[in-house]
């Protein structure tokens, strides 16, 4: 995993949830491209945090080769989905990220500190061990800022001594005991890998969110 | 194949279409359903397959090669953008 701030001319100010595209040319011709959420504010240079995948044509260089200094073709900002801006929102934010899907939430987060928004505000994140956590203690301090925001990070495959979030994957029954019930009609934001999100989304639809009120940001593969 | 999110073409979209399309919203010729083109499903291979979240008809295929771009929109209509 590694954070990267990119200097892109002529960048417009980005909106939080919003993501780049980059793509890679080899010396033969051969192009890759994958989209990366962005994990700074509006008003920050763009920052992409990256997860190498082993099989990857893209993160592998972005986490391991890449050099202050390189060049690479970028695309963006892009999307207006899965945008989620403090001035425009009075209902609680429920947010649920699966592993680097905390990413986008990172810039949302950030971005509600920023304009000083006490929004009440969810992140469930699901991580698989204590160190897979991304932002660990920049989340822990946003949520320590008493206004409004919780943090509730579950583990589902190894806990160290002394954990006191949860155990487990996030499936309806934990959204039920601790997320904002469907009656305070939150906007809910997924993002993690595909079957991480279509769960999350299906628990959520049983305890009767509304499908129109969750969007996802699903990502796949490599 | 993986699924993915109509946001997840939205570079694409936007190179196409000139603006930003993920929150333009279409009507699916299979069940009727109106999505916004965000919420919709994204398969990638060699070209785009977009599918409708609820019945799968296909709404969009999208081919890009080197020097030209094909778009069938025909499962999608009408589109509405706002302004």
């Amino acid at each position: 995993m590694r954070t990267l701030v990119l200097d892109v001319p002529g960048w417009n100010v980005h909106r939080p949830g919003q993501h780049v595209d980059v793509r890679l040319t080899a010396e033969d011709g051969y192009q890759a491209e994958r989209s990366y959420s962005i994990a700074s504010a509006p008003g920050e240079p763009p920052a992409i945090t990256v997860e190498r995948l082993d099989d990857g044509e893209v993160s592998p260089y972005l986490v391991e080769e890449a050099v202050p200094g390189d060049r690479f073709e970028l695309r963006g900002p892009i999307g207006g989905y899965f945008v989620w801006e403090a001035d425009r929102a009075d209902d609680p934010l429920l947010l649920v990220a699966g592993g680097s899907g905390v990413v986008p939430f990172r810039s949302m987060l950030r971005h509600r500190a920023d304009v000083g928004s006490t929004v009440p505000t969810q992140l469930v994140y699901s991580s698989r061990t204590f160190d897979d956590l991304i932002y660990r203690e920049e989340l822990d301090e946003l949520a320590a800022r008493d206004d409004g925001l919780e943090l509730i990070e579950t583990l589902t495959r190894a806990q160290p001594p002394g954990w006191t979030g949860r155990s487990g994957r996030v499936d309806a029954e934990l959204l039920r005991e601790i997320a904002f019930p469907a009656e305070r009609n939150p906007r809910v934001y997924v993002c993690g890998p595909t079957n991480f999100a279509e769960a999350v989304a299906d628990g959520l639809v049983e305890l009767g969110h509304k499908a129109g009120r969750i969007r996802i940001e699903r990502f796949g593969g490599t | 194949m993986i699924r993915l999110d109509g946001n997840s073409i939205a570079g694409v979209l936007e190179e196409l279409f000139g603006r930003e399309m993920t929150l333009a919203s279409g009507r699916c010729t299979g069940c009727g359903a109106e999505r916004e083109v965000g919420a919709l499903h994204v398969y990638r291979s060699a070209g785009i397959v977009v599918r409708c979240p609820d019945c799968d008809t296909v709404l969009i295929r999208i081919v890009e090669t080197a020097d030209r771009t094909w778009i069938d929109l025909r499962g999608l209509s009408p589109v509405q953008l706002s302004s």
